[in-house]
């Protein structure tokens, strides 16, 4: 019984576990506070670069 | 601490009595039916809220009266039978983990969050939050009852979400306590049950559906199926809800405490549904239909909360 430590939910964010350091498209570092914590692979999210539901919003062919 | 709710019809006002009089009297037999929805739903909310925090006035030994717990389970047997009559069953051909989001979203009810954003007056968001509060001030308890009922992977998926909900070791982020600093900052009683009296049975039966589906282990399957269906419907409207509480001017532990669910609420959707709920039908795919059945009570009960909320406000549903 394995747990990833990476998930790529298929139409949504990338899951990360664990204390992690994300860099986002400005270079500024973002460090991980929950047990996990899902990062946008939409694009769209208004807290990036953490998810904020927001590929639910999107056409099924706009979403990861 | 929390007082006993004000009696809605004969069957509570016996219950309230049989409660304040343990242990001193022994409880007779009560077979009184309710006498309205009302009725039943506050009965039903003390009963449960003996294994959570407890009343003021009531002995702690009524937690485990034998003449109560005949009355509670003969409530929940008639919750539970209206909600499977109302439901239309699993989805035909659906795939739990492939589906579940886009079922979520086809269910086409009534939104609260999308009238707070843009049109709701103060008052009332004001009286959303006091109704609200009935589960936001024990947010995640309903749910901590199923643990130890759960296979090994789901259970340790499930204790990592609570984890989150518990604020992660630090109390100052429990999730219940930052609804209760949101209220008390917006002049409202941040004890709990304190506002259950101003609120209609839709509100207190939905309290009473995740709390029997989490205190009956054969109803497990519903428990964490309702926990997916409630992360679902979370992160979009806590944004929304966050924007309406802005637009008219609240203060910021409240706003702040909306703000919280639209990240942890994105993740959690996530872990509830592959991590726990399709971990659970993997290891007893009989209990697949009962995911089903908690993840369509969770959005039935909304349906019906945000209907009577918006009817109270004269706002077309």
């Amino acid at each position: 019984m394995t747990r990833p430590d990476v998930f790529l939910c298929p139409g949504g964010p990338m899951l990360l576990r664990g204390d992690q350091v994300v860099v986002d498209d400005d270079g500024v570092e973002h460090r991980t506070t929950r047990p996990v914590s899902a990062v946008c692979r939409c694009g769209k999210s208004a807290s990036k670069p953490w998810c904020d539901g927001t590929h639910k919003l999107l056409p099924a062919k706009l979403r990861p | 601490m929390t007082s006993l709710p004000k009696p809605r019809g004969p069957l509570s006002d016996l219950v309230t009595s049989a409660l304040r009089a343990v242990p001193g009297e022994p409880v007779d037999r009560i077979d009184v039916e309710p006498e309205s929805a009302d009725d039943a739903a506050v009965t039903l909310w003390m009963l449960h809220e003996l294994l959570y925090g407890g009343f003021d006035e009531v002995d702690d030994r009524a937690e485990w009266e034998p003449e109560l717990i005949r009355v509670r389970r003969r409530l929940e047997d008639d919750l539970e039978a209206q909600l499977r009559e109302r439901w239309p069953g699993p989805p035909d051909g659906a795939d739990l983990e492939a589906d579940f989001f886009d079922w979520v979203a086809d269910h086409d009810g009534p939104s609260l969050a999308r009238h707070v954003q843009t049109h709701a007056t103060e008052e009332q968001v004001l009286d959303l939050l006091r109704v609200r509060s009935v589960y936001h001030l024990k947010e995640a308890d309903p749910t901590t009852w199923a643990i130890p009922r759960l296979p090994v992977a789901a259970k340790a998926a499930l204790v990592e979400l609570q984890y989150d909900e518990y604020g992660v070791g630090d109390p100052a982020r429990l999730h219940a306590h930052l609804f209760a600093r949101g209220m008390e900052a917006s002049g409202l009683r941040p004890e709990h049950g304190a506002y259950v009296d101003e609120s209609p049975a839709e509100i207190l039966e939905q309290n009473n559906a995740l709390s029997m589906f989490g205190l009956q282990r054969r109803l497990r399957a519903a428990a964490v199926g309702h926990l997916a269906a409630f992360e679902a419907t979370s992160s979009v409207p806590s944004r929304r809800l966050a924007q309406g509480l802005e637009r008219l001017g609240f203060p910021d532990e409240i706003i702040g405490y909306y703000r919280e669910h639209v990240e942890a609420d994105a993740v959690h959707e996530q872990v509830a549904l592959r991590d726990i709920c399709v971990s659970l039908v993997q290891e007893e795919p009989h209990l697949e239909p009962d995911v089903w059945f908690g993840a369509w009570a969770c959005l039935d009960l909304e349906d019906r909360t945000a209907r009577r909320m918006l009817a109270g406000w004269g706002v077309p549903a």
